[in-house]
């Protein structure tokens, strides 16, 4: 493997250092193919296959093959200690992959994305004193390696304590400006450590400053946003990640880290501007015009009374309707109720009723996270609509159920401009023959906006827990 | 600024692939379905694990005779990246099979 097999620009190349290189370029292939087929339903899980395989590759290759500059391998000992923390690592990853409720997906997703940035800040912060300082653009790579990774964990921590309900959304308008502050000292520092032409070791308050006030603006960053933006959030923090890898692939000028992380970087700014289409809202808002507590306008105050319905009314309603849409919304994952939601499908199903599912771009927590756990409840592919494909058919619906959805159906989207959800589109359930609305209080959804389709004379509420609530519902048609 | 360009310079082939990558993984991706989105988002999250390549190299060449803060962060930065890599992609197969389910 150390045979030298030819020379580039004056310098020898081996056998094994070419090998490590086209292990690199099939890597980097099987992640761009793994992403296009993840991004189709039939090869999706191919798609993934391909993307871990292509990963497993760069990992093997680079223990065995990789040369520092003077021309040493990895020694026994480093590769012992290498396996160990891939060990303890994947012991746990696979555990926890496991383990996890599919209610619970959003903030898994939010925390492995924590721990990539944290490895990409950490792999900069322990490369700064290797660093040239010198050379500007090499500084510059490991101080973005550094300050993304770091934004990225710090960010994608505190969205994994709001999915999970560990940390409550806290807003001040004030924030707004502390933000651009951190902002503003973050560049400061770093164009400091570019141009004071010290040393790594001199500058080495600098770099742990620029670490600690990149980590407090990952927390600030993402504190005030909440509820329906959140998806969007995890999507840039997503991107942010691939970001930082790049960089670190800049440090060692390793192409399949450069390529992966691009890739990822530049999927996950898409998939962003995609939800943000699907909100009608711009990236920009999302991030400055933190929507929901105190924030945002609360719209108009509704007139009028929430009108509960019976147990064995609703039943009755439900049995004896032609056609059921379902709007499944964060309130059943929360309550776990996708389980006895399909329950309810099948038996209204068996008395003919033809029962479907439409499904809000942005409904829950995360995009499709109610496709996941419908399909984790056996419902079938043919009966879940999307938003567009089912509106069009709601006048004709006898019952719209909502189950625990709450702004993406509120109908002031579209009825007031001056609502701060104004022009997102909606499920039009508000235009249905009758509505039931499953919901755990009388509080407003996430946006903290009043709905006024829960005032509308044709709806109805059921108040308590989805899961309750749909059980309960389920043996009261049972006894009809 | 002449430094930045010298930089630009010696890494040009790296810059010409971010370039064209970014046009690559818009491409690839622009026209997911939403149904999707939550896996995708998942997948490409583990694909963004790759910075474990960063952490092999760098425990790799430390000194590991004895054990410094260094080596410990750096083992530390193998551990984090692993559990981004191996969780994401187990967790993205577990939101797949069920789609797969539903085929039948």
């Amino acid at each position: 493997m150390d045979q030298v097999i030819g020379n580039l620009n004056g310098t020898d190349f081996t056998l094994g250092g070419t090998l490590l290189e086209l292990s690199y370029l099939l890597a980097a292939l099987f992640f761009v193919i793994g992403l296009k087929l993840l991004s189709h339903p039939e090869t999706a899980r191919k798609g993934n296959i391909y993307a871990a395989s292509g990963m497993f590759l760069a990992i093997i290759t680079t223990l065995l093959l990789h040369k520092n500059a003077q021309g040493g391998g990895i020694p026994p000992a480093n590769i012992f200690i290498i396996l160990g923390a891939l060990g303890v690592g994947s012991v746990i990853g696979w555990i926890m992959a496991l383990r996890i409720k599919m209610t619970a997906m959003p903030q898994m997703v939010s925390f492995y994305n924590a721990t990539g940035g944290a490895a990409s800040a950490l792999v900069a912060l322990l490369e700064f004193p290797n660093a040239d300082m010198n050379n500007m653009g090499s500084v510059l790579v490991t101080i973005l390696g550094l300050v993304i990774g770091s934004i990225a964990f710090s960010g994608s921590m505190v969205a994994y304590g709001k999915l999970d309900g560990k940390v409550g959304d806290i807003f001040s308008g004030m924030m707004k400006y502390v933000n651009i502050f951190l902002l503003l000292v973050v560049v400061a520092i770093s164009v400091f450590i570019m141009t004071s032409g010290q040393t790594p070791e001199q500058l080495n308050w600098a770099i742990y400053l620029l670490l600690a006030v990149s980590l407090i603006y990952g927390v600030m960053f993402v504190m005030p946003i909440g509820g329906a933006d959140m998806p969007v959030v995890i999507s840039l923090l997503n991107s942010l990640t691939g970001i930082a890898a790049t960089m670190a692939g800049f440090i060692y000028n390793n192409q399949a880290m450069i390529l992966g992380g691009i890739l990822v970087g530049a999927a996950g700014t898409i998939l962003t501007i995609l939800m943000c289409n699907a909100m009608n809202r711009s990236l920009l808002n999302v991030i400055i015009g933190a929507f929901g507590g105190g924030g945002a306008s609360s719209g108009k105050d509704q007139v009028g009374d929430m009108k509960e319905i019976t147990m064995s009314d609703a039943s009755i309603l439900l049995s004896y309707s032609k056609s059921v849409v379902i709007v499944p919304g964060y309130g059943l994952a929360v309550a776990q109720a996708q389980h006895a939601c399909h329950e309810l499908d099948v038996i209204l199903s068996g008395k003919g009723v033809n029962v479907r599912y439409a499904i809000h771009p942005v409904a829950g927590r995360m995009p499709g996270h109610m496709n996941v756990l419908l399909a984790e409840a056996d419902v079938p592919y043919n009966q879940l609509f999307e938003m567009d494909s089912i509106n069009p058919d709601m006048p004709n619906t006898d019952v719209v159920m909502v189950i625990g959805a709450n702004d993406v159906v509120n109908p002031a989207a579209i009825t007031d401009p001056g609502s701060p959800i104004a022009g997102m589109p909606i499920i039009n359930a508000h235009l249905a023959k009758n509505i039931i609305v499953m919901k755990r209080g009388r509080g407003r959804g996430y946006a903290g906006i009043e709905n006024e389709l829960f005032f509308d004379a044709k709806t109805r509420l059921l108040f308590g827990d989805a899961k309750n609530t749909l059980q309960n519902l389920v043996s009261e048609i049972k006894s009809l | 600024m002449e430094q930045i360009l010298v930089y630009f310079f010696t890494y040009k082939e790296a810059i010409f692939i971010i370039a064209l990558s970014v046009f690559l993984g818009i491409e690839v991706i622009s026209h997911v379905p939403s149904v999707l989105h939550t896996p995708l988002m998942s997948g490409a999250n583990a694909i963004s694990g790759v910075i474990i390549i960063g952490g092999i190299i760098l425990v790799g060449h430390s000194d590991a005779s004895k054990l410094s803060l260094e080596l410990v962060l750096g083992i530390f930065a193998i551990i984090f990246a692993t559990l981004n890599v191996v969780g994401g992609f187990v967790v993205t197969d577990r939101m797949l099979e069920m789609f797969k389910k539903k085929k039948k």
